[in-house]
């Protein structure tokens, strides 16, 4: 894990530049993964984004105890995204609450389809995600890092799941938004994809978009997930060689 | 889920150990590389990174402003709580504190307080009502043996790191100057060594291999000074008076050479 420090006061708005932080409205904030960081995980991540810091650790495929979960015909991939309690700035009291719950069921959900599960009958595969720092845009930072962890943990896969957000923020539909702008804004858009064919795996939306801004917004969420899959590829190149 | 320790394991570090070796080449009283960053989650009013050998993990410290204990109504609260993540190993589960992490903070926090490593009468902005308190959450990335150690040292260098705005009071109003934060009013780095009794030896900073098959354990908490502020005895087997007497004797030096990653 390597530390940099990112200026994350965003003043709101006055600037010459239509988002608070000053970047380009189809420009990410500045990003950076690392593959096989821990021990005694599988496999592991950590990436960096903007204000983000997350980690994630895969086990498995391994023997699954919980019998009334176990497939017959292939593995089930479960998620639990969890944020540590300084990761916010009123502490976050410990523990699973109503939105990590619906986090760990979309993230597992955006994962599954690029696994071949079904090479592990009867067996978990675990991703645990934890949000270190977070500063808008997590659960996108989260399943970003676990595709590079499932690989580190050399689970087979059809494709490296990417995700990245896109919304409207000061009337303006942009690129991966920050917590301010997330906050502010008129909507958020956080999408994951299979790059190598373009088949959506999450999609959520909250707020207020047109027909014509959501066809841009998805387009900018997808221009992003391709910015950062070039990022993921990076990471476990760097971590293997070519 | 348990984790199971081949015999083989067990009688190969058990014999090096009697031979007055380690796995791993250390001496018997030689701490792994330690590794110590601080200031590494912004959000955090404090917070610190831990690397001691491969166990990693992360301290963060929050601050908030609240009642105090009616029976201390002029100390400040500090509340140490640790996760035995899942990702740290593969036999910890998602859920509760479980009896090991709560053993973790539980000593931590009595190293921390009774140590004075803050003064928490200090904390007081209004006697009875209002005072700092401050959440020390530890929160175990990997584990690869002695998170103790390393959770004491973390925690240090969390709390030198905090930094909390002036709170004035007016009208009796806490008023808060986030222009002008200070640090938490620190004392003394109290820290912790850890040994294992393997056979009839004493291993400091045991490693997972070694933790798993140890007959007990023995952990120091010792000020600057060389006085002892927090002891813990663990493991299923009993430890000696000599072994106790000498496990002290060699925790004098060993805070002193970890205090220097504080400096």
């Amino acid at each position: 894990m390597i530390k940099i420090t990112v200026e994350s006061d965003l003043s709101t708005g006055t600037e010459t530049s239509a988002r608070a932080d000053g970047r380009a409205f189809n420009e990410l904030r500045p990003l950076k993964i690392s593959a096989g960081v821990l021990e005694r995980a599988d496999g592991s991540a950590y990436l960096e984004m903007g204000g983000n810091k997350v980690l994630v650790a895969v086990y498995g495929p391994r023997e699954l105890h919980i019998r009334h979960m176990m497939q017959p015909d292939k593995a089930v991939l479960r998620c639990r995204y969890n944020m540590a309690p300084f990761s916010v700035d009123d502490r976050k009291r410990p523990g699973p609450d109503r939105r990590s719950v619906e986090i760990s069921k979309i993230t597992s959900e955006a994962l599954t389809p690029a696994v071949f599960l079904e090479k592990f009958p009867r067996s978990t595969i675990d991703v645990f995600i934890e949000v270190l720092e977070a500063e808008g845009g997590t659960r996108c930072a989260g399943i970003t890092a676990a595709s590079v962890a499932l690989a580190d943990a050399g689970i087979p896969m059809r494709d490296i799941v990417v995700a990245c957000a896109a919304g409207k923020s000061n009337g303006q539909v942009v690129m991966d938004l920050s917590e301010a702008e997330d906050k502010e804004g008129e909507a958020d858009l956080p999408i994951a994809m299979m790059p190598r064919t373009g088949e959506i795996t999450l999609l959520q939306m909250d707020g207020h978009l047109t027909g014509e801004e959501f066809e841009r917004a998805i387009d900018l969420a997808v221009e992003g997930c391709m910015k950062i899959s070039e990022e993921q590829k990076k990471a476990i190149k760097e971590r293997y060689g070519d | 889920m348990v984790s199971i320790i081949p015999e083989i394991t067990r009688e190969s570090v058990v014999y090096l150990i009697k031979e007055g070796k380690r796995a791993d080449g250390r001496a018997f009283d030689e701490y792994r590389e330690v590794s110590l960053e601080t200031g590494v989650i912004n959000k955090a009013e404090g917070s610190a990174k831990v690397k001691l050998g491969n166990t990693q993990l992360v301290v963060g410290a929050k601050t908030q402003i609240a009642e105090p204990f009616s029976d201390t109504p002029k100390m400040g609260v500090l509340m140490t709580n640790s996760e035995l993540l899942p990702m740290a190993a593969p036999n910890f589960e998602p859920g509760p504190p479980d009896e090991n992490s709560v053993e973790l903070s539980r000593v931590t926090d009595r190293c921390i307080r009774e140590g004075k490593v803050v003064d928490l009468e200090k904390l007081c902005i209004i006697e009875g009502k209002k005072v700092w308190m401050i959440f020390l959450d530890i929160h175990v990335l990997d584990y690869d043996g002695n998170l103790q150690d390393a959770a004491v040292l973390g925690a240090v260098a969390a709390l030198m790191n905090t930094k909390v705005p002036t709170a004035t009071v007016e009208n009796d109003e806490v008023i808060l100057d986030h222009e002008k934060m200070i640090p938490l009013p620190f004392n003394e780095k109290a820290l912790m060594c850890t040994f294992a009794k393997i056979g009839d030896e004493l291993v400091l900073d045991p490693s997972l291999e070694e933790e798993e098959i140890m007959d007990a354990r023995i952990s120091i908490g010792m000020r600057a000074d060389g006085s002892i502020c927090a002891m813990q005895k663990g493991g299923k087997k009993p430890i000696t008076r000599d072994e106790i007497l000498k496990a002290v004797n060699i925790a004098k030096n060993k805070t002193e050479e970890l205090r220097k990653y504080l400096e």
